[in-house]
Formats: structure tokens, C-alpha cells, sequence
């Protein structure tokens, strides 16, 4: 199967998909390119100013850069999430909402009359309010990094509530979407240049592996493709 | 308006309402299916490359349930408040045209001969003291001998891959050994075996035990079966469970069977119609037929049949009884009636072993159906006495493709941290480097375990939604631990690097949050005393003579096999007696 290399395809997000690249090379500068170029080429249309910086800082937390390549925000997580906040799923459409909302034991999930969309706005507002009670009036994004990662282990712990939402809940609700965001076809708005495909070794959709079901445990030699006809 | 009247009735458009379809409009009925959901077909939910979208398809959910409409409320215990499954997580039924049988992953078993008589079996064994305090250990009440003819069919209908054992009784293939005899060849030979499968297959030889090539209704290469609908060959892209084939590789009722059916002029397909109930006569002896929503108009119609089958998703059928009026409702405390009863699900655990990193396993490599397993430790395929449980697990390596977004939230296993700084390291390594062993294990039946009407919620229909209460017991862990420490001897002699094991923990609590399998079963289970079971052996109901209620539902244990096979087999069963028996004579084929 041969899907042509996409047009549209620019020559960083091509580098971006290089494994090698992000491992060998001098990451931190392109980088901050992408991070200019990236910050610049979205606008949220359902996250506020406040709570973009927060959820760009959060996924650059949750999947940070290091020498196996970007971290999330790079890699469009917070465009992702962004973009899902107006889809059915963004507005609890695939969730069982009806009343009465009673609380129970965790086991039992998800209990809250909040749709992911209503789930960050609370959450986040709740999130900063907190930061700015403790860290002289700053909001999560200004933190340093290591106090943004102690920040996001308490809410992993989740001793504390966000407004109604337990933090443990807002937590995992970010990190999944988070991964969602690196590692979904590109066409929702993550994955960008597919360098999260590219960094599992995921051949994304080429799905035809008649000649690879048993090749002894070699490599697969080929890197991935979107469903558009991306490739890296 | 009057209501309009055809001969049958069929709910669900699932494996099981398509078998049942197909069956009697060959006996020459009019037939209206029923199903709630949308039309699907492979041509637009299978398309290409738009359906290999993990994101659209196993992550939200595009082929599943949409619990905004119903769901169930779930408790583990009787005195607990149920509370709404408001998420899918746990199990996942289907929704639309091919039902569960759309999104299925392909495992295709027949059945362990000695579950079918489980209590007998065990009784015979080790004494009717054997069985624990407050577990309701029952037969089907129908032998393996009886249902041979029906999973041969089946097993032609799905196109399923396999290798045998015997074939009327002479050995003819390196197949399970603890699998029963066959009449027949599998329609197709085995899969292939990806690296993970084939390096399980040569550790657990090594170990003493012994592989198979697990049965996969995923087509090995082309073919056409009895109802003359094709299969392409498959590709192993990995994407089964939870999507529609591209391929048409994977067997599904919206491939295998309902293209042969809408052919047939006397059998109507009715999408968007969400069956509100069973109508009965005065005295609860006759269904009249069913009434059900028209989701698209809103309005509710009245449809009536002589003949009405139950062949929704496991619960749905439970719940549809329950609705109804169909049968007793089953009471725990009183121990008393039986729709309800013997609500079982499955175990499963999934213990993970690290390579070397010059061992890449590629885990994006695969087919749901196929693997290779082991019987060693399932069904009474081994001595139970001194181990004090009742019950096993196959055991095996189902590399079935594993997506990114799954891989990734599921987090690396072992100790490794699931994000931040860490992560990614570990991450890569478990999905080049590693494989998966899972204990597919049986969950037995117990008095407090059971499926009513919940007193507090409702679905957008205004009705009662179902309440499950379900835990996990002593018995079934016991099970699942003895089984997985028989993992760990392959693990080691496949060299691996490191390892994990998964099993359940002493007093474990179900946990609705996280995905364990769909196979959940019983609440309408057949047997041979109407006091303890719904249906008869023919899955007709013991109350309603011309209600037949067929599914998982109808299974007394939750077996170690996934049911898919068993379900079709029964289905087939059920068929070949309405049109053999029943039409002649419609009335109870058992005397209760």
C-alpha cells in the first residue's frame, strides 16, 4: 500500500516526525520555533485565555519534552482538547446525565451531573484559584515547572475537591485527554507532524500487515501515515 | 390504528435476532426485526482509511451503546444504592445493525463439554459439599452431542480459522487437545501466529503445557459461505474489536448473514425501533406481540406476531422480561422466581512480560480472533479436589492490535509511572518490547449476584432501568490467582526480561471504571426445572410458550470461552427446533 506523501505537510513538522531527530538533535531550539509557530496558528474557541495557558502548561506536564522528543503542548494536546469541548462527547452527549446525582463509592465511576466541557471550567477556575491562595497570587501557568508537577501529584492524589469536581477526577480527565490529543489521527488537532506515532513506532493507518505477522521479532520498517495521507 | 400483524418478531439485529431471522423466513415466515440503533455497514462504518480512526472508533465509542438514551444502575451488594453506569468502561454492548456482533473481536469457540453439566460434573467429582455456600451451580440441560451439528454450522456461517484435534474421533490436527470432537473441519485453517503468539506457543510446550491455535472467525483466506456472502482474507491491521472490517475478514451478522437475508422478500428490517415491551394476553400465558418507539417519528406502534423472539444484548433481554411481565421476577432474600437469576460475567487479568529490546513485538500487529492459548487449566480439564474452587481460565496470548491511544493511557505497566517525566521511556518499551498473557477465566452464579428493575432511575423512555448487583467471590478469585501463577513458567521460559503479573486480589471489588470484557451473561438462563430456570433447553420461555429468549442470557455459568460461539450454537439450536418442533404444534415443548 502506498499513500502519497500530503502536500500541505510543511518542512518542521516534517523534522518533527524524525525520531531520530528529536533523540540526536538540538531539540530545544526547534522547539521553541514550533512553540511560537504553534501558539500563534491556533486560537481556542472554547477555553478562555486563562484557562488555555493552564491547559498548555498542564499537557506539557502530564507528557513532557525530553530526549525521546516534544511534549504535548508541542504536539497540539491543548488544540485537541480544545476542539473536543464542542463535540458530542465535549458536551456529555455519550454520558448517562439524568438525575438524581448522588455521590458513591469510586468503584461505582463517574458521578457528577458535568460534562467534560463544564468539568474543565470548574476545575481549572478551581485550580487557579487555589494556586493563586498559595503562591502569592499566581495562576498555575506562571509556576515553575517542578512546582507545576508537585501541583498536578496532589491532584493525582486527589485529598482535594475543585470546586465540585474531586481533583483525582479532573486529573485523569486531563491526562486521558492529554494522550488522546498526542496520539490520535492528526486530523482532531494533536498529533501534529504524527511525532507521537513516530515515537511508539505506531504505523498509524497503514493497517495492512500481511507481510508482517511473523517476522521474528524484527522492526517494522515503515513509519507512520494519517488517514489524510500525512506521512513522516 | 389496528396493529399490524406478521408471523415473527425478532429483537435485536445482533448474532443471535439474524440467526433466528434467517432460520424462519427459510421456514417460511414473515419476520420483522427490530433493532434500535442506526443501519450499519461496512461500506460506510468499515470505510477506508476513515474507519482506522482509533479517537472516532474504540475511544468514543462510534459502534457501542449510546448510554445518554439507557443504561444500568450497578451495586455490589444488596445493601447498597445502585448507581447509574454512566460511562462506558466496563463492558461494552453494541448498538445499530450487527449489534455486539459488529464490534466483536472474532474468538470463536464451541464449548467445554464438561460446563454444559457443570453441577453434575462437580457433584460426581467431589461431592455436592464441594460447591460454596450460596453459589447456584446449574446444567444447561443440553449436552454437547446435541449441539455438534449447531456449532458445525455456525462455524461454516462465521468462516472460522482453526486447527482441530479429532474429527469423529481420529486425530487430525496438532488442534486443542481438551476440545471436543468434531464432525467436521474448521471452514478455513488457523491464522497466522504473530511473534508474541508464536513465542507463547514454544515456552508453553516447553513448560508441559498444551498450545492451540486459538478458533478465530477472522477468514484465514477468501471465503464464501452457506448463504453464499463472501469474506476477504485478513490482513492482521488490528482493527476488530470495536470496528467494523475493512477487510471483511472479521465475521459479523451485517457480513455473514443479513446480506442473504434482505434478499428475502417475507423479512422486513426495522431500524430506530426501540422495543418498550412484550405485550401479553390477559393472562400472561401468550405474547400478542411488542410494542416499540419509532425513535424517528416519536410515536409509539403496536406491532403483533404469533411468535416473538428475545435476541437483544445479554441485559437488554433480561430487562425486556423484566418490563414485559415475562416469567417471576427473581428475589434474592426469598430465593424465589428466576428472570434475574444467575447474573454472571467473566474473570479477566492480563499479566504483561518485557523482551529484550532486540525483540520488537510490534503489538499494532493483529487479529482479534487468533493467538494461541492453552486448556491446561480451564473448565475440569484438571483436578480440582485439592484446590477448593470450582471453575478455570483458558489462558493466552490474543495479540489482537493494539492502538495507540489505548496503549498510552493504559499506561506502561509494572511500576512505571503513567505520565510526566518517565513516562515516555517506558512507554516505548512496553509497546515495542513486550506482550500480553491473559487468564480468560469463568465467573460462577451466586444467590446475592442477580438483575432487577432499579427503584430510582430511568432511561429517556421513562421506564426503570436495569439494576445489576454483582461482585466478585472468593471462589473466582481463588481461580484466577491459581491460573495466572501458571503464567509465570512461560513467561520464564520465553526469556523474558522482566515481567507482571495480573490477577484479581483477595476481596477484590468490581470496578465499573475500567474495561474488563463484554462477556457478561445468565439473568435468563436455560435449564431444566422452571423453578430455577427462564427457558426450557429449547430457550423458550417456561411462562410464555411462544417467547423464545436467546442470547448469553440464557448461559448458568460464565465460562472460561468467550461466548460469541456458543451463542451462535444455541441460536441455531433454538432455530432448528421452532421449525422442526414448535410451528407444527405451537405450545410448551417441555411440560413444566
Amino acid at each position: 500500500m502506498k499513500i502519497p506523501s500530503s502536500t500541505r505537510r510543511n518542512f518542521t513538522a516534517g523534522l518533527l516526525g524524525s525520531a531520530s531527530f528529536w533523540m540526536y538533535g538540538g531539540h530545544k531550539v526547534w522547539a521553541d520555533a514550533l512553540q511560537s509557530e504553534s501558539a500563534q496558528s491556533y486560537n481556542p474557541k472554547y477555553f478562555n485565555h486563562e484557562e488555555w495557558l493552564f491547559l498548555n502548561a498542564a499537557c506539557a506536564r502530564i507528557f513532557p519534552a525530553d530526549a525521546h522528543g516534544p511534549d504535548a503542548a508541542l504536539l497540539g494536546a491543548p488544540e485537541f482538547i480544545d476542539r473536543q469541548m464542542d463535540t458530542p462527547y465535549g458536551h456529555g452527549e455519550l454520558w448517562y446525565m439524568s438525575g438524581p446525582f448522588k455521590e458513591g463509592a469510586p468503584n461505582l465511576g463517574y458521578q457528577l451531573s458535568l460534562p467534560p466541557r463544564d468539568l474543565y471550567r470548574q476545575a481549572i477556575a478551581a485550580a487557579n484559584a487555589y494556586v493563586r491562595d498559595h503562591h502569592q497570587g499566581q495562576t498555575f501557568a506562571q509556576l515553575a515547572i517542578p512546582e507545576q508537577i508537585a501541583l498536578l501529584k496532589v491532584f493525582e492524589q486527589g485529598k482535594m475537591a475543585l470546586g465540585a469536581v474531586p481533583a483525582h477526577t479532573f486529573f485523569e480527565q486531563l491526562r486521558q485527554n492529554t494522550l488522546e490529543g498526542v496520539f490520535s489521527d492528526p486530523l482532531y488537532g494533536g498529533n501534529k507532524g504524527l511525532a507521537g506515532w513516530t515515537l511508539l513506532g505506531f504505523p498509524g493507518a497503514r493497517a495492512d500487515f500481511m507481510d508482517w505477522v511473523n517476522q521474528k521479532g524484527a522492526p517494522y520498517p515503515f513509519g507512520p501515515v494519517s488517514i489524510s495521507g500525512e506521512t513522516a | 390504528m389496528c396493529a399490524k400483524k406478521v408471523d415473527a418478531i425478532v429483537i435485536g439485529a445482533g448474532w443471535a435476532g439474524s440467526i433466528l431471522a434467517k432460520e424462519l423466513t427459510e421456514a417460511g415466515l414473515s419476520v420483522v426485526m427490530l433493532e434500535r440503533g442506526d443501519e450499519r455497514a461496512t461500506a460506510v462504518e468499515g470505510d477506508y482509511p476513515s474507519s482506522i480512526d482509533e479517537l472516532r472508533g474504540a475511544i468514543r465509542h462510534r459502534l457501542f451503546q449510546n448510554l445518554s438514551q439507557s443504561t444500568v444502575t450497578i451495586r455490589n451488594t444488596l445493601d447498597q444504592e445502585a448507581l447509574p453506569y454512566r460511562r462506558l468502561a466496563a463492558f461494552l454492548p453494541g448498538e445499530g445493525v450487527g449489534g455486539a456482533g459488529l464490534h466483536w473481536s472474532g474468538v470463536h469457540f464451541r464449548v467445554a463439554p464438561d460446563d454444559l453439566a457443570l453441577r453434575t460434573n462437580v457433584v460426581a467429582r467431589y461431592g455436592k459439599n464441594f460447591i460454596p455456600e450460596g453459589m447456584n451451580l446449574q446444567d444447561y440441560g443440553v449436552t454437547y452431542e446435541e449441539l455438534e451439528p449447531f456449532f458445525d454450522k455456525a462455524e461454516k456461517v462465521f468462516g472460522t480459522s482453526g486447527e482441530p484435534y479429532t474429527i469423529k474421533g481420529k486425530i487430525a490436527g496438532n488442534g486443542n487437545r481438551f476440545a471436543p470432537d468434531r464432525s467436521d473441519v474448521f471452514p478455513l485453517p488457523a491464522m497466522g501466529e504473530v511473534y508474541s503468539a508464536s513465542l507463547f506457543r514454544s515456552a508453553a510446550a516447553n513448560v508441559g503445557y498444551h498450545p492451540y491455535a486459538l478458533p478465530a472467525a477472522n477468514a484465514s483466506a477468501q471465503y464464501t459461505n452457506p448463504y453464499g456472502v463472501q469474506m476477504g482474507p485478513c490482513n492482521f491491521c488490528g482493527y476488530c474489536s470495536g470496528y467494523d472490517c475493512y477487510m471483511y475478514s472479521k465475521a459479523s451478522p451485517n457480513v455473514n448473514i443479513l446480506p442473504a437475508l434482505r434478499q428475502d422478500p417475507k423479512f422486513t428490517l426495522i431500524t430506530k425501533a426501540h422495543v418498550l415491551k412484550v405485550n401479553l394476553d390477559a393472562d400472561k400465558k401468550k405474547a400478542t406481540g411488542v410494542s416499540y418507539l419509532d425513535l424517528r417519528t416519536k410515536k409509539q406502534v403496536e406491532l403483533d406476531a404469533d411468535l416473538v423472539i428475545i435476541s437483544a444484548f445479554q441485559f437488554h433481554n433480561v430487562h425486556l422480561m423484566l418490563l414485559s411481565g415475562i416469567g417471576q421476577p427473581y428475589d434474592p432474600q426469598q430465593n424465589t422466581g428466576t428472570v434475574g437469576r444467575n447474573f454472571v460475567y467473566q474473570t479477566i487479568t492480563t499479566s504483561r512480560a518485557w523482551l529484550s529490546p532486540k525483540q520488537y513485538t510490534n503489538l499494532f500487529v493483529g487479529a482479534g480472533g487468533a493467538g494461541v492459548a492453552i486448556d491446561d487449566f480451564n473448565s475440569m480439564n484438571f483436578d480440582h479436589g485439592p484446590l477448593g474452587f470450582v471453575g478455570g481460565s483458558p489462558v493466552w496470548v490474543n495479540q489482537a492490535g493494539v492502538k495507540p491511544i489505548a496503549a498510552a493511557t493504559g499506561g506502561p505497566g509494572g511500576k512505571a509511572p503513567t505520565w510526566g517525566e518517565g513516562y515516555k521511556e517506558a512507554m516505548v518499551d512496553t509497546y515495542r518490547h513486550s506482550l500480553t498473557i491473559d487468564a480468560h477465566g469463568s465467573n460462577m452464579a451466586y444467590r446475592d449476584v442477580y438483575l432487577d428493575l432499579d427503584p430510582t432511575y430511568s432511561n429517556a423512555y421513562g421506564q426503570p432501568l436495569l439494576r445489576m448487583t454483582f461482585n466478585w467471590k472468593d471462589n473466582d478469585i481463588r481461580m484466577n490467582q491459581y491460573v495466572v501463577g501458571k503464567i509465570e513458567p512461560i513467561i520464564k521460559a520465553m526469556g523474558a526480561t522482566k515481567y507482571s503479573l495480573g490477577m484479581l486480589k483477595d476481596g477484590e471489588v468490581f470496578d465499573t471504571r475500567r474495561y474488563q470484557t463484554t462477556h457478561l451473561g445468565g439473568g435468563a438462563i436455560m435449564g431444566t426445572d422452571p423453578k430455577t430456570s427462564c427457558v426450557n433447553r429449547y430457550l423458550q420461555s417456561w411462562d410464555v410458550s411462544n417467547v423464545f429468549v436467546i442470547g448469553a442470557s440464557a448461559f448458568p455459568q460464565g465460562m472460561g470461552y468467550n461466548p460469541t460461539g456458543m451463542v451462535a450454537a444455541l441460536a441455531y439450536w433454538a432455530a432448528y427446533h421452532i421449525r422442526t418442533t414448535y410451528l407444527k404444534n405451537p405450545g410448551p415443548m417441555v411440560q413444566a
